[in-house]
């Protein structure tokens, strides 16, 4: 059935006991011409994209606990593609597009409020790598504007700009475009969507081991038993390094516990998403009027998935200190995700070590507003055995080449 | 707020430690690229009892390798480098 | 007035005068908000997030999931506060949120009449087209709650780090039997209750403690505890690993209290939950009135406040518990009518009790007016009660949060239709309600057996004997009843985000069917009282919609906090300078007296440029960078990394920590060097002097030193653990000023030293340590100028008077900042690290290659500067950059451009005073193969031209140095 207000109406005359299942959750069959595990954003992506765009394949996404639940639920659903280098504006805005049509395409509103992102530069010497990363960005094609200190109060007036903040605000950068988008909205959206075009989908299927033949993919092991299939795609986040150590390699990624954090709902205080480079706290205010924020990664490895109090207060200082309007507020829920942070910070996309295995991982701290691009890409692998043109950069063999994509090496950090 | 074993200072608070990557060995700089690279870049990212290198740099500033269970965050155990392991 | 006239624990000696949306009411000190306003008679005090309809007090403390108000007093706002939490004060400004105009008329409670068209997740559904953005504006401007003042807040707030042997989480009968049995045994405790009175329920419920009353009892044994620390209205909201625990203290009435709100942060060695249990409603149709209200609720504001919530009151209950509300309403009065959901109901002297009767329906617009009663078993039999209260009990749910927190498993109990705590972590000991339905004997024994079994855990034993109560007859089972099964499914589930039993259904049907997907559908759980009453119902009504055991659906995560905190507690001190300190050099106060704009540089406080009397900060750094060159000027480098590197092994060492060779460096003399990552990245660039033979003194960017000292205690540790070296940081150990101009020999020779500072003693690229005006010191003969440049280093405690000195010993001297010493240094092209490298510069890069040529020791990075994209030729390299216009400064950040294509960029640009124009310098493609050739470089969408040329811009051969 077709969502939209009519139906919503009809329903609501008829108690609302008339909407058929979102998905459905049928037991998995013995054999696939293409599985995907991990059914977070990126592998659902994967599965309606290879479904749409390479149709007549049997496809299932296994995941191991409830569709959505890793990151894709977790996170605080940035969307911008304001980057450095041209081969990362290049697919982060290929996700960007995607975005601006997803609701129509998938027929599910995933809420995409473009209200713009703001990254605050607090020194002379930000303003400077902000010069370079905006000019950047523009020859890239990407919708930026520079912008003064007086400028930035006027998009956010709750910003500290008393005398002698500690951080002052010299100014910064926007991208319009950008903004926050339902992270629920887009797994469950694309859920809905692909099991329309036939994919199952199997909530509660842990994949245990893989059947190699020849350093070749013949099928997966799972809870549910054994899955054969000659192509495999995996989209595990944080567990890529576990299931690349079922195949047999590693990988350049290590897991860690990113936290994010709602207070309690207010009215409107904010209108755009804001980053400080120099607190490395961003913030966003929810539809709900939660105010939405993190920062970064705790301090070591971890696949504990539960927060930790001395990084949940840096990042609350953090944001207090850029908003000392919102002490007063209070902390609602605190929660970590698992992400899978790769070397340089930048995703992985492409053949895997394993003949038929292609991985779509190392999105880290930002793989959300990548979601559209990573299934599609993963999609064309899976299909085609060969890289998109927007992939082929991030292939696993740039860490042999030393052809990295340090993204934050590229905003001038030396590390 | 994890609970470290310094084994040089005894147990003290998460802040005062910091995380130093998984122990590697280093090749010599005669290897090809695929060994230098994954010397430099892989990691065994273990989920579960992980070997672990922190330095306690707000205490002695010694380095020493841990053991710790990365689900559970368990300590294992703690060695100071050259101890039989 | 529904104040009882006489009882409770308030203090009626104490009237308090408030404010509620514009009237003034009055209640007593020891008052919330929520019962001063019971007492007045208010009914409405909220509105719903969703169908905004009217919403009174349901319950009494943590719980409440309807009652949110503003408040102000003095500089203190709460834009979302909890009744049922905050102690009435004088002179409170209280009013309604989420309404317009307020809260008894409100114009948004239209919204509840099409409530059939916007169930759980209808937005998902609709607002697609054109986009979201065309509605999203209306929609938020009609969710969020409370309204935030746009003031900074300017409360404090403090924090405080501890450890203890017990914590005991709960002041109840069961923590505080814990507590006194663990102190008796000599260990040290910490109480923590989020009350400001011991007791927890017994304060409601009564009993007999030890021949005592039971609150009295409590009170006297919290009293007697020896070394306690007791923590009163304070809530242990949050359980991290290895048992370390976020407190929360209110403080605002502590003696001697400056602080609003204080965080502890306790490490605990043991620890003892006794954090009680939460009563939920029962499920009902219409079951969300004013009025309605939790039946313990109830009891807590009859017996503690003193306030009669109703007069006709009808009880509906499916356990035992809400007979003690009953009892204590007849006793205040009232008449009672209890509807017992379960068939065979307990009978009690003096109640109309009903067994087996449900409520099926409620009406009232802005106070419930009637219940329709009906038997279980023939729920389309009503009879209408008329009523002021319905006070409700669904049975109780054990407060397992922080035992879930910290890893504790749960089970589900069919007898005690709960959720119990199953294996606890390990030092945990669980006593009292959150073990499932207990009595006071029980939750008491369980309290003295945690206590004894945390003393064993550290080996001590308990003195105390376990406290007694007089025997109380069993409670009969719970009979659960998790909705009323007729066709009307308003049935509130979670009251304050509007989530019915209808909504349950249809996420069911949808097929989000995980109990993760109904909270996310539906937002059951989600609102400000994090879901405590609404829950289990939740679990429950979706477990039968898809036909599966309570059990099995399972709980959604419990996260921290428990209750909401407020971002300012949490943060504490950390703000302002205290958020990250800047570092001051020791001359700090004499260049603020010289006229110098300071600014942040890495983390220290320094002179940007020196200000004259209406000179602009542009002029000030043209004309101090011209002066150097032609004169003298004095420069405090005092931030400048030191790091002492010494031992028979400082020399192999470092010569495999730099990446230039070091091995070789003279005694006496500075090379300057790189510094690599393994990955071959430059990291950082300095001078480093050889002192010794087996002493070296390095010099790292201001910025890098902490990274630099990190770098060289890891690889000396992991990698060459047999080397004998040490590393020293004495940063702060030395000032440090630079003396830079033709004539700075002259002013160098007048300070009275026994260093020798004749070219041949001290050529360039040499240090000399000595006594300097009767101070231990160095020279040395470096520059970063591309001028004669001596560098003079005394302790640190003379800094303020060397500087004082040597701005004395010439009146030609000129004081220079970061600014201009900054285009000193690009006329010669020396790079910046961080401003003209970044994260992808290699040494080759920057067109430092013969060490890699020429160095026959491995070093660190090496490797990595011989990877197929390290030997790439179009690499960004490091060039200079005159644009075509000599009166024009490119912006730093531009790029170079090729047929639209970026090419590189401008790392640094500026007017140079020396050259009569404008100067850059940056990193190309290639760029030393396009020398000579004219680029275009792009900004902000305009282009110009520049040329590139070689970095150095000035004084190619390097004279000045020896002029
Ligand atoms: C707190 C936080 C904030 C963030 N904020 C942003 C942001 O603002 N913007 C942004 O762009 N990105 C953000 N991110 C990153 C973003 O959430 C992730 O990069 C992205 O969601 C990754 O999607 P995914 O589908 O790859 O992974 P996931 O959604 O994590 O999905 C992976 C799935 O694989 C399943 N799985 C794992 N192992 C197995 C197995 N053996 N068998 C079967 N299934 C398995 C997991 O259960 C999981 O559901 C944030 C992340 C976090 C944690
Ligand atoms: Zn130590």
């Amino acid at each position: 059935m077709r969502y939209s207000a009519l139906s919503l109406v009809r329903q609501g005359l008829a108690g609302q006991t008339g909407w058929p299942q979102a998905w459905r959750s049928p037991s998995p069959r013995s054999v696939y011409d293409a599985v995907i595990v991990g059914g977070g954003g990126h592998g659902l992506a994967t599965a309606y994209y290879l479904a749409k765009n390479h149709p007549r394949r049997r496809i299932a996404v296994l995941e191991k606990g409830w569709l959505g639940g890793g990151n894709t639920g977790r996170n605080t659903t940035i969307v911008r593609s304001n980057y450095f280098f041209p081969e990362s504006a290049a697919i982060y805005d290929f996700a960007l597009r995607l975005y601006e049509g997803l609701s129509q395409d998938l027929d599910y509103n995933i809420m995409l409020s473009q209200r713009g992102i703001l990254m605050m530069g607090h020194s002379e010497h930000d303003m400077e790598l902000m010069t370079r990363s905006v000019n950047a960005m523009l020859l890239n094609g990407i919708d930026v504007e520079l912008l003064d200190a007086a400028q930035v109060r006027a998009e956010v007036p709750l910003l500290n700009f008393e005398p002698g903040a500690r951080y002052e605000i010299h100014g910064g950068f926007t991208q319009r475009r950008g903004g926050i988008a339902r992270h629920d909205a887009v797994a469950w959206g694309y859920a809905r969507a692909a099991s329309a075009l036939g994919v199952d989908i199997i909530q509660g299927c842990e994949v245990t081991g893989f059947d190699i033949v020849d350093g070749r993919v013949a099928g997966v092991r799972t809870g549910l038993g054994r899955i054969a299939a000659g192509s495999v795609g995996l989209c595990a986040a944080g567990h890529s390094g576990v299931l690349a150590g079922m195949a047999g390699f590693t990988l350049p990624i290590q897991s860690y516990a990113l936290q994010a954090m709602v207070s309690e709902p207010v009215k409107p205080v904010l209108d755009t998403v804001v980053m400080s480079a120099a607190t490395g706290m961003y913030v966003s205010q929810s539809d709900k009027g939660e105010l939405v924020f993190g920062a970064g990664l705790d301090l070591y490895p971890s696949y504990a998935q539960r927060g930790n109090l001395p990084v949940e207060r840096d990042v609350i200082a953090g944001m207090l200190e850029m908003f000392p309007a919102f002490r007063r507020l209070k902390l609602l829920r605190a929660w970590a995700g698992l992400v899978d942070v790769c070397w340089d910070y930048s995703p992985i996309i492409g053949p895997a070590p394993v003949g038929g295995m292609y991985l779509n991982c190392g999105w880290g701290t930002g793989g959300f507003k990548a979601i559209p691009a990573g299934g599609w890409m993963l999609a064309h692998l899976l299909a085609t055995g060969r890289h998109h043109p927007i992939s082929a950069p991030f292939d696993l063999g740039r860490f042999t080449s030393g052809r990295l994509i340090d993204e934050a090496a590229g905003a001038g950090i030396a590390h | 707020m994890l609970r470290l074993p310094c084994p040089y200072c005894g147990e003290r608070d998460e802040p005062e430690f910091r995380f130093a990557g998984e122990p590697a060995v280093r090749p010599g700089s005669d290897v090809g690229d695929a060994v230098w690279a994954a010397y430099l870049y892989m990691r065994s990212n273990e989920k579960g009892p992980h070997r672990e290198v922190w330095s306690h740099a707000g205490g002695c500033g010694q380095f020493f390798l841990l053991e710790r269970d990365t689900v559970s965050h368990a300590v294992l155990r703690a060695l100071r480098p050259g101890e039989a392991s | 007035m529904r104040r009882l006239a006489a009882g409770g624990a308030i203090d009626r000696t104490r009237p308090l005068g408030f404010i509620w949306e514009g009237r003034k009411l009055s209640g007593f000190a020891g008052d919330t908000i929520a019962s001063a306003l019971l007492a007045n008679g208010i009914g409405v005090i909220g509105r719903s997030f969703k169908y905004h309809r009217p919403r009174g007090v349901y319950g009494a403390w943590t719980e409440e999931p309807n009652a949110i108000v503003d408040v102000a007093l003095g500089a203190r706002h709460d834009p979302n506060a909890r009744a049922s939490l905050v102690p009435l004060e004088a002179g409170m400004v209280v009013g309604g949120v989420n309404a317009w105009p307020n809260v008894r008329r409100d114009a948004l409670g239209l919204i509840d009449l099409f409530h059939r068209f916007i169930p759980a997740g209808f937005y998902y559904k609709t607002f697609k087209s054109p986009s979201w953005g065309a509605f999203e504006t209306r929609i938020r401007a009609m969710a969020g709650l409370g309204v935030m003042r746009p003031e900074p807040d300017r409360l404090l707030y403090d924090t405080r780090h501890v450890e203890t042997d017990v914590l005991v989480v709960g002041g109840g009968a069961a923590g505080v039997a814990a507590a006194r049995a663990a102190a008796s045994a000599g260990l040290g405790v910490m109480l923590a209750d989020d009350r400001a009175a011991w007791g927890g329920v017994l304060q409601a419920e009564g009993g007999v403690i030890d021949g005592m009353e039971a609150a009295a009892w409590a009170a006297a044994a919290v009293g007697e505890m020896r070394g306690a620390t007791l923590l009163g209205r304070t809530t242990v909201f949050g359980a991290y690993d290895h048992n370390a625990f976020g407190l929360l203290e209110q403080r605002r009435d502590a003696a001697g209290g400056w602080a609003e709100e204080r965080v502890w942060l306790v490490r605990a060695r043991q620890v003892v939950l006794a954090a009680g249990a939460i009563e939920r409603p029962l499920v009902f149709p219409g079951n969300d009135r004013p009025g309605i209200m939790s039946a313990a609720a109830v009891l807590q504001y009859v017996r503690h406040y003193a306030v009669l919530p109703g007069r006709e009151v009808v009880i509906a209950t499916n356990n035992d518990t809400a007979y003690a509300t009953a009892a204590a309403l007849v006793a205040a009065g009232a008449s009672v009518t209890v509807a017992d959901a379960r068939p065979e109901a307990p009978g009690r002297d003096g109640l109309r009790v009903r067994a087996g009767c449900v409520p099926v329906g409620t009406g009232g617009r802005h106070g419930v007016k009637w219940v329709d009663l009906a038997l279980r078993d023939a729920l389309s039999n009503r009879e209408r009660v008329r009523c002021d209260l319905l006070a409700i009990s669904g049975g109780w749910s054990p407060s397992v949060h922080l035992h879930s927190q910290a890893g504790g498993t749960l089970r589900w109990d069919d007898a005690a239709a709960a959720f119990l705590p199953g294996v606890a972590r390990e030092g945990w000991h669980l006593a009292g309600a959150v073990t499932g339905p207990v009595g006071l004997g029980a939750a008491l024994g369980q309290g003295h057996a945690a206590g004894v079994a945390a003393a064993a855990a550290l080996g001590r034993v308990v003195h105390v004997a376990p406290p007694e109560t007089p025997a109380r007859a069993v409670e009969a089972p719970i009979g659960a009843m998790w909705f009323v099964d007729v066709a009307d499914r308003r049935q509130w589930i979670d009251f304050q985000n509007d989530v019915t039993l209808g909504d349950v259904a249809l996420a069911a049907r949808e097929n989000y069917a995980s109990v993760e997907h109904l909270k996310r559908y539906t937002t059951l759980g989600m609102a400000n009282d994090q879901g405590k009453t609404s829950n289990i119902n939740g679990i429950a009504a979706l477990a039968a919609m898809t036909g599966r055991a309570i059990g099995e659906v399972g709980t959604t995560t419990f996260r921290p906090p428990y209750v909401p905190v407020s971002l300012g507690a949490l943060a504490g001190m950390r703000h302002g300078r205290l958020f990250a300190p800047i570092r001051e050099v020791p001359a700090a106060a004499d260049h603020l007296a010289n006229g110098a704009v300071m600014r942040e540089y890495g983390g220290w406080r320094r002179p940007a440029a020196y200000l004259r009397i209406g000179e602009t900060v542009a002029a000030a750094i043209a004309r101090e960078a011209a002066s150097v060159r032609q004169g003298v000027g004095l420069f405090d480098g005092s931030s400048l990394g030191k790091i002492e590197v010494a031992g028979p092994d400082a020399a192999a060492f470092l010569n495999v920590m730099f990446y230039n060779e070091v091995a070789n460096l003279k005694v006496g003399r500075l090379r300057y060097c790189l510094m690599l990552r393994e990955t071959g990245v430059v990291f950082d660039d300095g001078v480093v002097a050889r002192l010794a033979a087996e002493r070296y003194l390095l010099s790292p960017s201001s910025s890098h030193t902490e990274g630099v000292l990190a770098m060289l205690r890891a690889w000396q540790q992991t990698e060459f653990p047999a080397m004998r070296v040490v590393f020293h940081d004495v940063t702060a150990a030395w000032a440090t000023f630079a003396v830079s101009g033709p004539r700075a020999g002259v002013l160098v020779g007048r300070l009275s030293s026994d260093i020798d500072i004749g070219d041949g003693a001290l050529p360039h690229m040499a240090v000399a340590e000595g006594v300097i005006e009767g101070l231990p010191g160095r020279i040395a003969r470096v520059s970063f100028t591309g001028e004669r440049g001596y560098e003079i280093s005394v302790p640190a405690r003379h800094g303020a008077a060397m500087w004082r000195h040597l701005l004395g010993l010439g009146e030609d001297v000129t004081l220079y900042g970061i600014e201009a010493l900054s285009v000193l240094r690009a006329e010669k092209g020396f790079i910046l690290i961080g401003t003209d490298t970044d994260g992808m510069t290699l040494p080759a890069d920057l067109g430092i290659t013969a060490p890699l040529r020429n160095k026959a020791v491995d070093f660190v990075g090496k490797r990595s500067l011989l990877t197929p994209d390290a030997l790439r030729a179009d690499r960004r390299q490091f060039v200079g950059v005159l644009p075509e216009d000599p009166g024009f400064v490119p912006a730093v950040g531009s790029h170079a451009m090729v047929d639209g294509r970026s090419v590189g960029w401008v790392t640094t640009s500026c007017h140079s005073p020396a050259l009569g124009r404008s100067i850059g310098l940056g990193m190309i493609e290639g760029g030393r193969g396009r020398i000579g050739e004219t680029m275009e470089i792009f900004h902000l969408g305009k282009t110009s031209r520049a040329v590139i040329g070689e970095a150095c811009h000035f004084d190619r051969a390097g004279e000045r140095l020896h002029g």
